[in-house]
């Protein structure tokens, strides 16, 4: 018997189990599966009941066959009745889920409307928020000085921010010093780069002397990836070409405008270049380093010291949404609910396309990219460290950067863990791992000898 | 202006309306489209489907405005509300910015008009704030007020309180001094002075300084609310600009001609209430 599985079903098979034990059987399990509304698999407390049911029934029964002989001679219900006057299922279910009080329940989540954002968008309108008992508004904004300011503001309880942010924002670059924080990252992958039709022979970087490109921020994934990826191809991003930062809507306008001749941005607004025939796709970020973090969801310390427990509350929406968003079976559900005017404001096709990764290139071609976008909430120090190495190369820090000590000051290993297990997900078990960025391996112990190795740098 | 004379303009202006939408519908017929190399390509692209590309025809414009004006107060979240309530919005945010920079402005440009000595202390820093656009203000009001909506009403004050201050002033400072040297003669008290001689007196120049103001307001509330987002008719604007829904936004930009086309009449409603012949 699975832990998953109903202890006062007599019926139960024994033994034949499905792949995830929570079916019969195999047949069971794949029709379930199929099944692309079917939600409660993803609910962690229908799960979490349902564990402690079974831990106690099995203490009761420890045998499965007897168990099952008890349940038919006294029936279901006289079962649940004597056994519940023994044991103290009720209790213990609300204690493992016990509920602190929230301290603030009325929570604004500041978002840009791109698909980076999915987890914390669609846990509004599938209500993962209310389930914690938050009422959460989400607020969209026009920009990532906005959500930098409003941050510091206070207007906003938590935000959706680009991965980088939250470090320059503690070492107060570019704004006044502030600790925040990364809870989780929303998303990996995910972003591309877009050229306008007219570039369409110009495929080799090469070529792209004197081409104007958009980001969405400077600190951003995005300007960082971007620089990488020409100086790699022996431009350097500084003189040869020129970036430019554009709030990720306008980049669609810009382009078609002819101010730009491409951006590394967020979805859906590469996918939309390619909607509108204005752009195609020339590369996805991840043929550039395939799990790069893009996108995190940030609080300030403040918050976390003031609001333990609506922190707390908040996380878990959080990480039940990236949970669901990362099953490729709900990518069309949730294309379908993130796409309207309230939140991304978008046709539910690109959406689709970009969540689904089955793809109109631009150029005539249809691409099957499962991975295009992906979602993986642990914030990885290793990720933190190659950041704080490009800010480095690109002068946006100057002298010692200590590391490690930054990185786990701002990104949040340790409640990842504790969140993750209580929703049975699976967190890794270190936070630093090696990767590589375009073929180049990254060992985030050794970040100064990772950024002598680069030929094009702006370091002194 | 003669009966004749008003049929004359309307004729005129209504066949320039004509000729405009005219011109406008055959520029912006749809154009055949090159076929995809597949069907499924042809999907994804979304062809086949509604699709708005290029500017939309006076037709869909039409619909969309019906679409709006038939339900203006909806409610779908904290993202997407109504042209009505995002109007609510806005005019809120103006009425708010404008009225504190009326109670500046009149008071202000009273010492000013009466004190030729303040007058020219003052004049410098007027010159200086004067010219600087509103969206200039933003970052350090964004900075220093540390909340957006709060912002927005004080950009309002900041660009619409220079022309009424000046107009006040002005209004104030030139009085007839025959006027003034009656008072003197006759020992008017300097408030009644104030109230009953020269505030009449000046008051059609104030409310001319208001109206241009009140432009200056509406104007600028866009600009704010396309920055700092969240409500308002700006925020409708670069929500549906996003979308590249230039249906929607045509239809607020009329939408916006048309609330300011009012508040422009209701102010000059009112100086000519308060305009004398000498």
């Amino acid at each position: 018997m699975s832990a998953f599985s109903n202890p006062y079903d007599p019926d139960r098979k024994l033994g034949t189990t499905c792949a995830c034990g929570k079916h019969a059987s195999q047949v069971e399990h794949e029709a379930e599966r199929a099944v692309p509304e079917n939600l409660d698999a993803s609910d962690p407390e229908v799960l979490l009941n349902r564990a402690i049911e079974s831990a106690m029934v099995r203490a009761l029964f420890p045998d499965d066959a007897t168990r099952r002989r008890f349940l038919q001679a006294v029936g279901v219900n006289t079962a649940m009745a004597a056994i519940a006057s023994v044991l103290p299922i009720g209790a213990m279910q609300a204690l493992a889920q016990e509920k602190k009080p929230l301290e603030k329940k009325d929570l604004k989540v500041g978002f840009i409307p791109i698909t980076c954002a999915t987890p914390l968008i669609m846990a509004d309108p599938l209500g993962f928020y209310r389930n914690e008992g938050l009422n959460v508004t989400l607020v969209k904004t026009a920009g990532w000085a906005l959500i930098r300011d409003k941050m510091l503001n206070k207007e906003h309880d938590a935000s959706h921010f680009l991965s980088p942010m939250p470090l320059a924002i503690s070492m107060g670059l570019g704004s006044a010093v502030q600790a925040m924080k990364v809870a989780t990252i929303q998303n990996v992958n995910g972003q591309a780069i877009t050229l306008h039709l007219k570039h369409k022979d110009k495929r080799d970087p090469r070529q792209w002397k004197g081409f104007k490109f958009a980001v969405p921020f400077d600190y951003s994934m995005h300007n960082f990836l971007l620089r990488y990826y020409v100086a790699e191809h022996g431009l350097d991003p500084d003189t040869d070409i020129q970036i430019r930062v554009t709030p990720p809507p306008e980049m669609v306008a810009n382009l078609r405008a002819g101010n730009i001749d491409g951006y590394l941005g967020p979805d859906p607004f590469n996918q939309r270049a390619v909607y509108d025939e204005i752009g195609f796709i020339h590369m996805l970020s991840k043929e550039l380093w395939d799990g790069h973090p893009c996108c995190a969801f940030g609080v300030s310390d403040q918050f976390i010291k003031e609001n333990p427990n609506t922190f707390s509350a908040l996380y878990r929406a959080v990480l039940t949404a990236a949970a669901m968003a990362r099953e490729a079976r709900n990518r069309e559900l949730i294309a379908q609910v993130i796409s309207p005017a309230n939140y991304l404001n978008q046709p539910v096709t690109v959406v689709e396309q970009v969540l689904t990764g089955k793809f109109a290139d631009g150029l005539g071609n249809v691409m099957n990219v499962p991975d295009r976008a992906d979602f993986d909430p642990f914030p990885w120090h290793s990720m933190a460290v190659w950041i704080l190495t490009q800010m480095k190369r690109w002068g946006y820090v100057k002298g010692d950067v200590r590391y490690k000590d930054i990185a786990e000051k701002v990104f949040l290993v340790t409640d990842a863990r504790k969140y993750m297990a209580e929703l049975r997900m699976k967190a890794p078990g270190t936070s630093y791992k090696k990767f590589k960025v375009m073929g180049k391996q990254f060992d985030p112990a050794k970040p100064e000898a990772y950024l002598a190795s680069f030929a094009i740098k702006k370091t002194a | 202006m003669t009966k004749k004379d008003f049929w004359g303009a309307a004729a005129l202006s209504l066949l320039f309306f004509l000729i405009l939408l005219a011109s406008w519908h055959f520029s912006t017929l749809p154009t055949e489209r090159i076929s995809a190399a597949n069907d499924e390509y042809a999907r994804l692209m979304g062809q086949g489907a509604k699709k708005t590309e290029g500017l939309p025809t006076p037709a869909q414009i039409g619909e969309t405005a019906w679409k709006h004006v038939t339900d203006p107060f909806y409610d779908h979240g904290s993202n997407d509300k109504g042209i009505g309530i995002q109007l609510a919005y806005s005019l809120a945010r103006v009425g708010a910015g404008y009225l504190l920079a009326v109670l500046v402005a009149v008071p202000l440009g009273f010492v000013i008009g009466m004190s030729p000595l303040i007058s020219r202390a003052l004049n410098p820093f007027i010159q200086v704030l004067k010219p600087i656009s509103p969206l200039a203000w933003m970052p350090i009001a964004l900075y220093t007020i540390k909340d957006s909506s709060l912002s927005g009403v004080f950009v309002i004050f900041i660009c619409s309180i220079w022309p009424m201050l000046i107009n006040t002033a002005y209004g104030v400072a030139s009085v007839r001094r025959e006027w003034l040297d009656v008072a003197r003669t006759l020992e008017v008290r300097p408030v009644r002075k104030a109230l009953q001689i020269i505030l009449p007196a000046a008051a059609p120049t104030i409310l001319t300084g208001m109206r241009i103001s009140m432009g200056i307001a509406w104007l600028v509330i866009v600009a704010a609310e396309m920055l700092v987002g969240g409500t308002g008719v700006g925020y409708f604007v670069w929500n549906e600009w996003n979308n590249l829904n230039l249906a929607n936004v045509i239809f607020a930009i009329l939408t916006i001609g048309l609330v300011g086309m009012i508040l422009d009449f209701i102010i000059g409603r009112l100086q000519r209430l308060v305009t004398y012949v000498e």
